[in-house]
């Protein structure tokens, strides 16, 4: 039955991942998790964000490689969805950019009574 | 008639215009997967794929605004972020990061069980991502009821109050998160046992691994309820670390304030350092507990009131500077207008975070009960074997949805949970 239909066009177009890949990258992503949490422990101080940042963004490009095949997809299919995330940046940025050019938030402090009631014993 | 069947192999089966379906090459019949609007398989698979990466985009950047009010948040109080993200257990988050990144790899076994025709395989796989699913949603449940537990609520409903953290008396909230899971968890119990005694054999397979799903969603609860008490230990220290950290901080900007306030407290506390004997010196304050348990042995006798005074000063006290981060502890006259917006871990500041934060997890987790929902209509589908090497687009469309769900907690954990 498959060799009657591989003569025909459009069928039998899957192509299965090896299975070492998918668990490959499952326990890549897993040590990058723990990887995460560690670091957290450690002061970079402003770099701080970054390298989370950047851990994640790994994170997710082997999802979206793999995971989501998208390493073996269509060139319009990777486009739609790295064009997803260019826009979101300019979004943020932009954003961030007219923040900056504000005051500080307006949260009106309120409902602020300070705690003082005597500890239980 | 051909339009609406579309995406149902098995009417398109039934349909008797439609004989032959199973291996039909003819001029006009079509396999029974193959919807009568396309030429082939292959294209079929590739418009569906299409059609949901345009979803998916959508979806990106529908969380894209809340990560922008995130990023703005963030960037405008990196101090309450900070100071509120210790409120966040890691321990759970991490465990929960796992989960998800396992169903994903279940997932994508699926997928590649669909395109191979391994039809048990695929059930099996679909079982375990949904149950990993259940799992992550019962350890949420713990996280979400501690906190409204704690009242670490949005704003307008932040609560929290350092110097009584556990408010007795409370709805139990718990209860309530739990309480549609179990109703479900009874239903498909008692529609396993009728379908078993009804010989119902494909309902059965059905109801068996979703019986698994539904007690999933409670080996969660149990899980979270394990590393909530567990690192409860590691909370307090945590607490004194921060009330640490917070002073560390505090001297690195050079704030005057909460500077001389910290002077101020250390000359409060010289007197009664003096006053009982044995007591460390003043700024030792966060780390005498092991003092403070002997004062506690000696003023459990009950006529040694001086010292269960003493004690209770003693003990207040290091409640208040434990309260510190929440909390101006210049609480007094010389909190003045003008150092009130400096204040910044105020109930209405630390709401907001907690508004970001249940908002962005609140409908990570409504996304996570939509997979939920799309994967029990694959599995049913998997155990019917309606998928094959040349129809397995369903498995693929909600793979790809499960894992962008996946990628948002990727994103979500790190800035949510692990900020410093």
């Amino acid at each position: 039955m498959s060799a009657h239909e591989n003569a025909q066009e459009g069928y039998d177009f899957a192509h299965p991942l090896p299975l070492p890949l998918l668990a490959g990258t499952f326990l890549v992503l897993t040590l990058l998790t723990v990887l995460t949490v560690a670091q957290a422990s450690f002061n970079f101080g402003s770099l701080d964000v970054l390298i989370v940042m950047v851990i994640a963004t790994i994170k997710a490009v082997l999802v979206g490689a793999i995971f989501m095949h998208l390493a073996w997809d269509k060139p319009f299919n990777i486009i739609c969805f790295i064009g997803s995330f260019v826009f979101v940046g300019l979004f943020i940025m932009f954003t961030l950019f007219d923040s900056r050019q504000t005051v500080k938030d307006s949260i009106p402090v309120m409902d602020d009574a300070v705690v003082s009631a005597p500890a239980e014993m | 008639m051909a339009t609406t069947d579309a995406g149902l192999a098995s009417d398109a089966h039934e349909q008797p215009g439609h004989g032959h379906s199973d291996h039909g090459h003819g001029d006009h019949d079509h396999p029974s997967y193959l919807a009568h609007h396309f030429d082939t398989p292959e294209q079929q698979f590739d418009s569906g794929k299409l059609g949901m990466w345009l979803f998916l985009v959508t979806e990106v950047l529908f969380f894209s605004g809340m990560f922008c009010a995130y990023a703005i948040f963030r960037a405008w109080r990196p101090e309450v972020f900070e100071g509120c993200s210790q409120f966040l257990n890691t321990k759970l988050g991490a465990i929960n990061t796992g989960v998800l990144l396992f169903s994903s790899f279940t997932m994508a076994w699926g997928v590649r069980c669909a395109q191979k025709e391994q039809h048990k395989l695929l059930t099996a796989m679909l079982a375990t991502t949904l149950s990993c699913a259940t799992v992550f949603l019962g350890v949420k449940a713990i996280e979400y009821s501690h906190k409204w537990h704690l009242g670490l609520l949005p704003a307008g409903l932040f609560s929290y109050d350092p110097s009584n953290p556990h408010p007795v008396g409370g709805p139990n909230y718990l209860a309530y998160i739990c309480a549609p899971f179990a109703l479900i968890t009874i239903g498909v119990a008692i529609w396993l046992v009728v379908s078993f005694l009804r010989g119902a054999k494909f309902q059965l397979e059905c109801a068996k691994p979703l019986m698994v799903v539904c007690l999933c969603f409670f080996v969660g609860v149990g899980l979270g309820t394990i590393l909530e008490s567990g690192g409860d230990e590691g909370h307090h220290e945590d607490d004194h670390a921060v009330v640490a950290s917070a002073d560390g901080t505090a001297a690195e900007h050079g704030d005057d304030p909460s500077h001389a306030d910290g002077e101020e407290h250390a000359e409060h506390v010289e007197p009664a350092a003096e006053a009982v004997a044995g007591l460390p010196a003043a700024g030792a304050m966060s780390n005498d507990s092991a003092d403070l348990a002997v004062l506690e042995r000696l003023a459990s006798d009950a006529t040694n009131t001086g010292l269960q005074d003493e004690l209770a000063a003693r003990k207040a006290q290091s409640e208040r500077s434990g309260g510190g981060i929440l909390y101006d502890v210049s609480d007094d006259a010389s909190a003045t207008v003008a150092s009130a917006p400096e204040n910044v871990l105020r109930p209405s500041r630390a709401g907001v975070f907690f508004s970001i934060y249940y908002c962005m997890t609140g409908i990570h987790a409504i996304h996570i009960l939509a997979g939920i929902g799309v994967l029990v209509w694959l599995l049913v589908r998997s155990i019917r074997m309606d998928f094959n090497r040349n129809y397995f687009g369903p498995v693929d469309y909600v793979g790809l949805y499960w894992h962008i769900v996946d990628m948002i907690w990727i994103y979500l954990f790190p800035l949510m949970y692990l900020i410093r």
